[in-house]
């Protein structure tokens, strides 16, 4: 009976077994760049990304017309822009990251809006980038697994100063300069995923499984790895139990996939190991044993 | 009569129709003495339309206001507020009884050529009250252009007849074709449900997948103002054939293949019947 409801929908279908496999991919980019936007307080960032995006497709569409790749290279081109000037912005001048990223994320966004509405069209440019995750095909699901491939690869290699910056940002400047560019790629890393989690969750609320599963982890570990890996792991959970939540109910896929993230988080903010609501009234004695 | 007054320094009415279908009714009715614009244009989606500027103006403007009704326009009621116009507001579906689709009623009564001289009266009506003086010029358009529809009629019944009666059944990307399956008996299942505003379920789409494959549905559609991505998917999953794009709540511009409701709808029906024959 169980077996039936949990792993007969992915037998039986085959869109399932790729939605499947689609949010395994964006769990494995998505949740390790989720833990460090939040340990770097940036966790916000990812909203305001999402709205960075928009004049990029907007010129995209303008030079040819609906065309997803024009579309979504724009879109890449414009959130690495602002991600770029607002790093160099905040390096560079007293501003912080936060408040010079707000500044140029609400630019692009009236940029956007303006460049749509001389068009004159009425289509929300941002629908048309965002997929569903139950339609994937060959294609999207190819980019979506390529991302994943990349970010775990530029993580590995950037890991290091991105760790120390993380937790001691003026000593790597003593001892090191990758700090910048380690952080450039960083915030790069940052948009192609958000990117690819349009494409594929096909809502906003492709931001949340990003940094739900950070949160989640932050409850279950103090060290960066170990937070990582909970993030990884309780993000493709939330992605598996989504799906079977909306295959057996009728919540659309997306948001049953956020959801299930939340009742984990939740869970977490209660009970968690470090930090957790019932360790702090009842906490464990010292000493035993 | 008024073609034999002498030239009228009047100037023509204007009127506001809140997308690209009504539109073309009214242009259809009103001929040279009307000035029609839209508010959603040649393939936009009227279901999540955003309002501008622009278009409180030309409400503000207008002399006649023409919706849809049957809750299409959840926007418009706000923005007629907003504008501040005078102008009187015609539901061109008064009259028609609406099919239900849970408790809301389904408003895409155009999809039968029946509702849509429903329309075309209600146009020419409101158009004559509005202008008196030009309302025999408005009844003798309004009659041709429904025996026109009637013509359109005949050939759409025609054209199901040849359609085997176990292959009338089509998949499309949202419920926007209710009064066509009710009118000629065809059909319809849609993953979207009635507004494009709603996002399916996994339940949803393994429902129509399993549907596809015990009724043995031969064709899925996509529409010009929705997704495609998904019904591909779903044809991909069970060797449905892809039947080509149906036009449902919005007209191409000029250079498509339909610009006009009489145009768009033998457009569908060819696409049909050369998806479901055999």
């Amino acid at each position: 009976m169980i077996t039936d409801a949990l792993i007969a929908p992915f037998t039986e279908f085959e869109f399932m077994r790729r939605a499947l496999a689609a949010v395994i991919a964006l769990s494995l980019g998505g949740a390790p760049i989720g833990v460090f936007l939040m340990l770097r307080r940036m966790s916000l960032v990812g909203d305001a990304m999402a709205h960075a995006i928009l004049p990029g497709a907007a010129i995209g569409f303008l030079l040819s017309g609906l065309n997803l790749f024009a579309m979504t290279s724009g879109g890449l081109i414009a959130g690495f822009t602002v991600a770029i000037l607002a790093g160099v912005v905040s390096r560079t001048t007293g501003l912080k990251e936060d408040a010079s990223l707000a500044t140029f994320y609400l630019a692009s966004l009236a940029l956007g809006v303006t460049i749509v509405s001389i068009k004159g069209t009425n289509i929300d440019l941002l629908h048309v980038l965002f997929g569903n995750i139950l339609a994937m095909d060959d294609q999207t699901l190819l980019v979506v697994a390529f991302n994943a491939t990349i970010t775990l690869v530029v993580l590995a290699l950037i890991y290091r100063p991105l760790v120390i910056e993380s937790v001691d940002p003026l000593f790597l400047r003593t001892v090191s300069r990758a700090g910048a560019p380690a952080h450039l790629a960083f915030l790069a890393l940052v948009v192609v995923n958000l990117v690819n989690g349009f494409q594929a969750l096909g809502t906003l609320l492709a931001v949340g499984l990003m940094i739900l599963p950070a949160g989640i982890a932050r409850f279950w570990s103090r060290d960066i790895t170990g937070m990582i890996c909970i993030a990884v792991i309780s993000a493709i959970v939330s992605g598996y139990a989504g799906l079977v939540l909306s295959f057996q109910t009728k919540v659309p896929s997306g948001p049953a996939i956020i959801l299930v993230a939340t009742v984990l988080y939740v869970g977490s903010v209660l009970f968690g190991k470090f930090g957790g609501l019932v360790r702090q009234l009842f906490p464990a004695r010292h000493l035993e044993a | 009569m008024a073609t034999a007054l002498p030239v009228q320094a009047q100037e023509r009415l204007k009127v506001v129709a809140s997308f690209s279908i009504l539109g073309d009714f009214v242009k259809n009715v009103g001929g040279d003495r009307v000035d029609v614009t839209t508010l959603v244009g040649p393939n936009g989606d009227v279901h999540v339309y955003t309002p501008t500027p622009a278009d409180a103006k030309k409400i503000a403007d207008a002399r006649l206001v023409i919706i849809n009704g049957l809750g299409l326009e959840g926007w418009l009621p706000r923005l007629i507020q907003a504008s501040g116009g005078k102008a009187p507001i015609i539901t061109a579906t008064r009259g028609i009884t609406p099919l239900r689709l849970g408790s809301d009623a389904d408003p895409h009564a155009w999809q039968s050529v029946a509702s849509a001289k429903v329309y075309v009266a209600n146009i020419r009506d409101a158009l004559a009250a509005a202008d008196p003086a030009d309302a025999e010029m408005f009844l003798a358009n309004a009659r041709r252009y429904q025996a026109e529809l009637d013509a359109l009629e005949a050939a759409v019944r025609a054209a199901v007849e040849k359609i085997p009666p176990a292959r009338r059944k089509v998949i499309s990307t949202h419920d926007a074709f209710g009064y066509f399956a009710a009118a000629y008996g065809v059909e319809f299942i849609a993953p979207e449900g009635v507004s494009t505003e709603t996002e399916p379920s996994a339940r949803d789409v393994g429902a129509i997948i399993s549907q596809i494959k015990s009724a043995k549905i031969p064709a899925v559609f996509l529409e010009n103002i929705s997704d495609p991505r998904l019904v591909s998917r779903i044809a991909a999953e069970t060797g449905a054939k892809v039947g080509g794009t149906l036009f449902s709540d919005a007209l191409t511009d000029e250079k498509g293949v339909c610009p006009t409701y009489i145009e768009m709808v033998r457009h569908n029906i060819k696409a049909l019947t050369s998806a479901l024959g055999n």
